[in-house]
């Protein structure tokens, strides 16, 4: 019941993020959209034993979500809810992978845990930026963007409509589970015919909200086309932001700087 | 089973995001075809439910454990497959986006492996011909068992495959395979039961409802021939695109002997040429040689005359990171981490002081 409660909870604060002002939720949504797909697609597109080139890509995330002033003790909770798949399948590399590959003093360490590594810090990189997208710009928008760019137009009306019922539909359900919690002691009620009429159940009523939803839209003109009105304009600030992190994480990509810089350090250093 | 973007590579990616826009874009046309707005609402509010059904878990007999409604048989059987998949997506794409559940770049692999197999496979080509018209009874019961275990156990299999394709996890293939189908089999079961209930269910209490979705308004895709080919050859294209740009630069194999000769990588126009190239390639290659790539990206380091000192120690053809080398990288990649984390912290001090 907690979980039930902990996740409508989460998705309504997430919501709620995106609610704020800061120089980032200005932003054009097609802007952050972009560059937020560049920067995954940069992340992952490194070799499976990259370790050091990828940590520099964190300056994404950080200096967004400080930009945006988004909770980072969220983003970090958030992380550790979702890494459980990343986790169960990466575990298995450092079991059949165990060619030793770097030596640390006299400690060898297999292929398998650095690339267990890769992985986990890949998750932490891409799966944070996607949340900074997400509560930084808000989910109308980032539908509006996705319209903006070509998506056709039904599946961009799906989603609005998805996102506006997902809120009401989580609350009726969140009811009758309690009521069934308040029912049922500890195992009782749990069995699939119980739930099968319970979401039975929950299904006429969405189909009869979707009843009610088409005559109250019939009566609104609803010709089958949803319009999206709010304008969108690139200015001068999301041309830099673009323009900016476009060369920030290809000069990354390619130029890989972080040896360069621990040399650096190496040579500052008396030994 | 949802896919994430830590294990896939670029390419795989990129492809399956190329096949279903190309899904997405054909259902939404047929949608429109159709013509029938009362579906609009319909797959909205569907798609919201399965996030709601999803928060009313039951108990596995058997099991000590709970599980969940997955909702893709069951909305093919509301919506006929084009609206399914459409709502299908978007639940995916929100899921993605506000769970966190697989990633961006996952996404088209997920919206296939949960979508596609159950839409356009399971259920035209099993459920309907088993349950023929009927609303409820022993037909429709079997019918979703079945259809349910197959879309998952064809799910399943897909993300055993993108797993394998991008090779960043080691798991081998038949191991993983022998692993998934199982959980996947068990997981059908249950899945198809608790279809089957609500669908009978539904059945009995309201007939007009599965009568609508059985009969003609949204008929099980009769060019579902021409839709695969079509995806046949998208998916060639892309693939064939992405790969085109890497084949005239130098193979990997070449640029690993280059450097472990112990030529000094100096930062020369050609040295960086190279880089690129073997960066390019490393983007595009569909089943990439780890090893040998590896050996590229340590050896146009800064400190590439010491791998010349060091590639005897290592006894196969395992990656050779250079100790020196990716310890400079590490101490590097630290302090660059160590940087960008001052910077975000003095940003947000700054931010806060007004």
């Amino acid at each position: 019941m907690t979980r039930i409660d902990a996740s409508s909870s989460h998705l309504s604060y997430l919501d709620s993020l995106a609610y704020r002002d800061s120089p980032i939720h200005r932003l054009d949504p097609r802007v952050k959209l972009i560059t937020t797909l560049l920067f995954i697609v940069c992340v992952v597109s490194f070799a499976k034993y990259e370790v050091s080139a990828l940590l520099p890509f964190a300056i994404y995330p950080l200096i967004l979500l400080a930009l945006a002033r988004l909770p980072p003790g969220y983003i970090l909770r958030h992380l550790l809810l979702a890494v459980p798949f990343a986790l169960c399948i990466g575990l298995f590399n450092p079991l059949f992978d165990r060619a030793t590959l770097l030596h640390v003093g006299s400690i060898g360490i297999s292929g398998g845990w650095i690339s267990f590594a890769s992985i986990m810090l890949r998750f932490a990189l891409t799966v944070s930026a996607a949340l900074i997208l997400v509560a930084s710009t808000g989910f109308d928008s980032l539908c509006l963007a996705l319209a903006r760019l070509g998506v056709p137009r039904p599946f961009v009306v799906q989603l609005l409509l998805l996102y506006r019922y997902l809120f009401v539909l989580v609350d009726e359900a969140m009811r009758l589970s309690r009521a069934r919690a308040q029912r049922s002691f500890g195992r009782r009620g749990m069995e699939l015919s119980v739930v099968a009429s319970l979401l039975a159940q929950l299904l006429l009523r969405t189909l009869d909200r979707a009843q009610r939803i088409y005559l109250a839209m019939q009566c609104r003109g609803f010709d089958g086309e949803v319009r999206l009105l709010r304008p969108l304009r690139i200015g001068g600030r999301d041309v830099a932001f673009l323009t900016g992190w476009t060369a920030v994480l290809l000069g990354l990509r390619f130029l890989d700087p972080a040896p360069a810089l621990g040399h650096a350090f190496g040579e500052l250093l008396p030994w | 089973m949802h896919m994430a973007d830590a294990l896939i590579s670029p390419l795989v990616g990129g492809v399956m995001w190329a096949a279903t826009a190309g899904i997405t874009v054909y259902s939404a046309r047929k949608l429109k075809a159709d013509g029938d707005d009362r579906i609009v609402p319909l797959m909205g509010v569907l798609g919201a439910f399965v996030f709601a059904a999803q928060m009313i878990n039951f108990s596995i007999p058997g099991t000590g454990s709970s599980g969940h409604l997955g909702g893709g048989m069951l909305l093919s059987i509301l919506l006929g497959p084009y609206a399914a998949f459409l709502t299908l997506a978007s639940v995916l794409t929100v899921q993605a986006l506000f769970f966190a559940d697989g990633g961006l770049l996952a996404l088209g692999c997920n919206i296939f492996n949960l979508a596609f197999f159950p839409c356009f496979i399971a259920y035209p080509l099993i459920y309907r011909p088993i349950a023929g018209t009927q609303a409820a009874g022993k037909r429709v019961v079997a019918a979703s068992l079945v259809a349910a275990i197959v879309g998952l156990q064809l799910g399943a299999a897909s993300v055993v495959l993108q797993t394998w394709f991008s090779g960043i996890s080691d798991l081998p293939f038949a191991t993983f395979l022998l692993l998934m189908l199982p959980i996947h089999l068990a997981i059908g079961i249950v899945e198809g039961l608790l279809t089957a209930a609500v669908v009978s269910f539904v059945g009995r209490a309201r007939p007009e409802v599965l009568a609508v979705a059985a009969s003609g308004r949204q008929r099980p895709p009769h060019g579902g021939g021409r839709l695969l080919a079509g995806l046949l050859l998208l998916t060639a294209l892309t693939g064939g695109l992405l790969s085109w740009f890497a084949s005239p630069q130098h193979d990997g194999l070449e640029w690993a002997i280059f450097h472990s000769t112990g030529k000094e990588a100096l930062p020369t126009p050609v040295s960086e040429a190279h880089s690129l190239a073997a960066a390019l390639q490393e983007r595009t290659a569909l089943l990439p040689d780890y090893g040998f790539r590896q050996a590229a990206e340590s050896g146009d380091a800064t400190a590439a005359g010491e791998v010349a000192g060091t590639v005897g120690e290592i006894e196969k053809a395992w990656p050779d990171v250079n100790a020196g080398t990716s310890f400079s990288g590490l101490i590097g990649a630290t302090i660059s981490l160590l940087l960008a984390g001052l910077l975000g912290f003095v940003l947000l001090r700054l931010r806060q002081r007004p």
